[in-house]
């Protein structure tokens, strides 16, 4: 058997486990474990300019492919670094692998040089986390780590390991296991036949059902029988912002995204529903709007791989505990089974409101063809140029609604952004990630002026590394979410949430190697949108203006029904 | 209302805390917990007593079930059980009326003078939390210097075992 210093077999344990980019960067704990991966070929390291860069990029890297991303920080401040990045992960259900230095075990406690209680710190935001005591535990729990990560509801994993477990003059023998047993640790992995009968039954007799899925449908790989599962039934779906992409953006039977900033019709129809059934969704506050006035009619079907997700918020009148897509080829297989199907004169009644509701509000905005862009139009147009076909990374506040509104998924997996934590920030890294493992797809990061300066410096990264990521940013020189809720509830106080002296991006980009643009017309959008595009070898960033005192609408009422919502500045249901 | 909560987890370093932490994360009313090794070195036996409806009960059950190092909860309050704390406590006995007094009110209730000094006594006392709630309560008159309780041990009536 081959002997490896703990150093190597870290490396090496990630090439086994089919690791092939670690983002990272080095510090006094981890100079081992860099010098073993200088010595190697097989597992590529991307050195970003802020820790917290590594993990979006490991992140994105997950949300993208599903399988989890890497990242690799140093001890004390390159830990606390990763932390945001974590929480994001964890909010999310995002697997990930966190390797983080320690100083050596004989310090710990001692408020050593770069000593912080990482496992401590990170307790509340991750899975589970490890702290290497034996050197030759690597391998045995980096496999765990990843069988952690990846499988139950994913979720990021810290592994903490002291400098003096990677000494390269201590060798031992390295094998990287074959499988994992846990006694503490069995994720469900069938759904409970009994239920998914019961929940059947419910929707077949449904007169006024919807389908409300999350994200547990993008990790879960479902997204094809969710898709023949509602054909069956002739349901409307609604995705939250976790799940677009899991059902066809543009199909006849989608209505939209729900929930705070959701569609009209995907609110309406869960306020009238008497059946929802909910597939890897947790009835998050930005969802459920008043948890009292929720959906008061519906009986409620819930599918979740978590049983701890069930029940937490809204009460389950069926709870399956289960991975999603088996759960929903069961169903489907009941459904064709079923000796009388879905109520044929109901579904006519349901789809007809529905397209009333569709035809009421629908997404409209209002143009201002003398004055500035509208951020919409600027998502409709990147919609357009892209075929709808890119992965749109994005930032946090308005943007990040505009562009879940408008930009139409057709696939799941493309559409990557901090959803539970709102991390602002996120966009720029999380492109890049995507960006690396899909070199020759549309990348886009939607952002604003706000978001985009929370991780600016990795443009750095994008120079070093050739990630001709595109930065669509909607500059509208103020905090854009936070000056809607200041109009709407402190009137119109804005309240440090206007933007003095932004720099100038398009230098910004140029001084980095890259392109910048500057669009201000509507009438010159698509011409320089499709030129960024067409630049496939460079990183192109727009700076677009658009509209400052634009919000997004539809907006729920806070602690409404789900019905409850601003539908302009002026109209209310 | 109160629920104790039996919790059988890996004897690992930072599982208390990954299981304290649970608590405060999730405003969560921990009232007593007690730990320790069982026969069995690699696990270690937890008990929880805690408030709150049957509601957020449930979920403190499936949260703790969702943490890696945790085997099994079994919330011992939905069926017959038996639960035990043990106090220690610290009187001023420095007449011969105190210390009679404090003598006979432990006897009543089954504890011992396990400490004495010509102006204390320390008595050891077990049984529920009630009664060791009502022992103190007996021994009002008597100034208390010191209480140290244990916080509920609870093991499940007859036959019923929980184990691997």
């Amino acid at each position: 058997m081959e002997l490896l210093s703990g150093a190597e077999m870290v490396i090496r344990a990630l090439r086994d486990e089919g690791v092939q980019h670690i983002y990272g960067y080095p510090g006094g704990a981890l100079l081992h474990v860099y010098d073993a991966i200088f010595q190697q070929d097989e597992v590529q390291h991307v050195l970003v300019r802020h820790e917290q860069a590594a993990t979006h990029m490991a992140d994105a890297y997950a949300r993208a492919t599903g399988k989890a991303g890497v990242a690799l920080v140093t001890s004390g401040p390159g830990a606390t670094n990763a932390v945001t990045g974590i929480a994001t992960a964890y909010m999310d259900s995002i697997p990930m692998v966190v390797i983080t230095g320690q100083v050596m075990s004989f310090l710990i406690g001692e408020d050593a040089f770069q000593e912080t209680d990482m496992i401590g710190i990170s307790r509340p935001v991750v899975k589970h986390s490890f702290s290497v005591q034996r050197p030759e535990d690597i391998p045995s729990i980096i496999k765990k780590a990843f069988h952690i990560a990846q499988t139950g509801r994913p979720g990021p994993v810290v592994v903490d390991i002291p400098k003096d477990m990677t000494t390269p003059t201590e060798r031992y023998e390295y094998e990287y296991p074959k499988s994992v047993k846990m006694r503490s640790y069995n994720p469900v992995s069938r759904g409970h036949s009994g239920q998914i009968k019961k929940a059947v039954d419910l929707l077949l007799g449904a007169k006024r059902p919807v389908i409300y899925s999350g994200g547990g449908i993008i990790m879960g790989d479902a997204h094809v029988e969710l898709a023949e599962l509602a054909r069956s039934l002739n349901v409307p779906v609604t995705n939250t912002l976790m799940g677009l992409g899991g059902f066809p953006g543009t199909d006849r039977q989608f209505v939209g995204m729900l929930g705070m900033h959701g569609s009209y019709e995907a609110n309406m129809v869960m306020h009238h529903a008497d059946v929802v059934l909910a597939i890897g969704a947790r009835f998050d506050d930005r969802v459920t709007n008043g948890v009292d006035k929720f959906c008061p009619t519906a009986k409620i079907i819930h599918v979740d791989i978590d049983p701890a997700s069930i029940s937490k918020t809204i009460t389950a009148d069926i709870p399956i505990v289960g991975p999603a897509r088996d759960i929903i080829k069961e169903m489907i297989q009941l459904v064709k089974g079923a000796q009388t199907g879905p109520d044929a004169e109901a579904a006519k009644q349901w789809w007809q409101q529905i397209d009333e509701w569709r035809a009421r509000h629908g997404g409209r905005f209002d143009i201002n063809d003398e004055g500035l862009m509208k951020p919409q139009q600027v998502i409709e147009m990147l919609s357009k140029v892209t075929n709808g076909d890119a992965y749109v990374c994005s930032d946090v506040g308005q943007h990040q609604m505009f562009a879940a509104q408008y930009y139409k998924f057709n696939q799941p997996k493309r559409w990557i952004n901090s959803g539970g934590l709102g991390t602002m920030g996120f966009g720029l890294p999380a492109a890049m990630g995507v960006k690396m493992n899909f070199p020759d797809a549309h990348v886009a990061c939607v952002t604003g002026e706000g978001s985009i300066q929370m991780n600016i410096q990795e443009l750095s990264t994008c120079q070093q590394y050739d990630i001709p990521v595109k930065i669509i940013c909607l500059n509208n020189q103020s905090l854009g979410m936070v000056r809607q809720w200041q109009d709407m509830n402190y009137e119109s106080r804005h309240s440090q949430s206007y933007m003095k002296s932004l720099p100038d991006f398009v230098k910004l980009a140029e001084s980095y190697g890259h392109v910048g643009m500057k669009v201000d017309k509507y009438a010159d959008l698509e011409g320089a949108m499709t030129e960024a595009f067409a630049m496939t070898d460079r990183l192109v960033f727009m700076d677009i203006a658009v509209d400052p005192f634009e919000h997004v609408y539809p907006m729920q009422v806070p602690r409404g029904a789900m019905r409850d919502m601003w539908l302009s500045k002026t109209e209310r249901t | 209302m109160r629920h104790i909560l039996s919790v059988l987890l890996e004897n690992e370093p930072g599982a208390l805390s990954r299981v304290v932490g649970l608590f405060s994360q999730r405003n969560f009313n921990i009232e007593t917990l007690t730990v320790a090794a069982t026969d069995d070195g690699t696990l270690s036996r937890m008990t929880v007593t805690t408030l709150g409806s049957d509601k957020v009960v449930e979920q403190i059950t499936k949260q703790l079930n969702k943490l890696i190092d945790v085997i099994k909860v079994v919330d011992l309050t939905e069926g017959e059980h038996i639960e035990r704390e043990l106090m220690l406590i610290k009187l001023k006995a420095n007449s011969s009326a105190a210390r009679d007094e404090i003598k006979r009110t432990a006897d009543i209730f089954r504890g011992q003078v396990i400490d004495a000094t010509p102006n204390t006594f320390t008595v050891q006392l077990a049984g529920s939390s009630d009664k060791l709630d009502a022992f103190i309560n007996a021994l009002s008159g008597a100034s208390l210097l010191e209480v140290v309780r244990s916080g509920v041990s609870g093991i499940a009536r007859g036959e019923k075992v929980l184990s691997l």
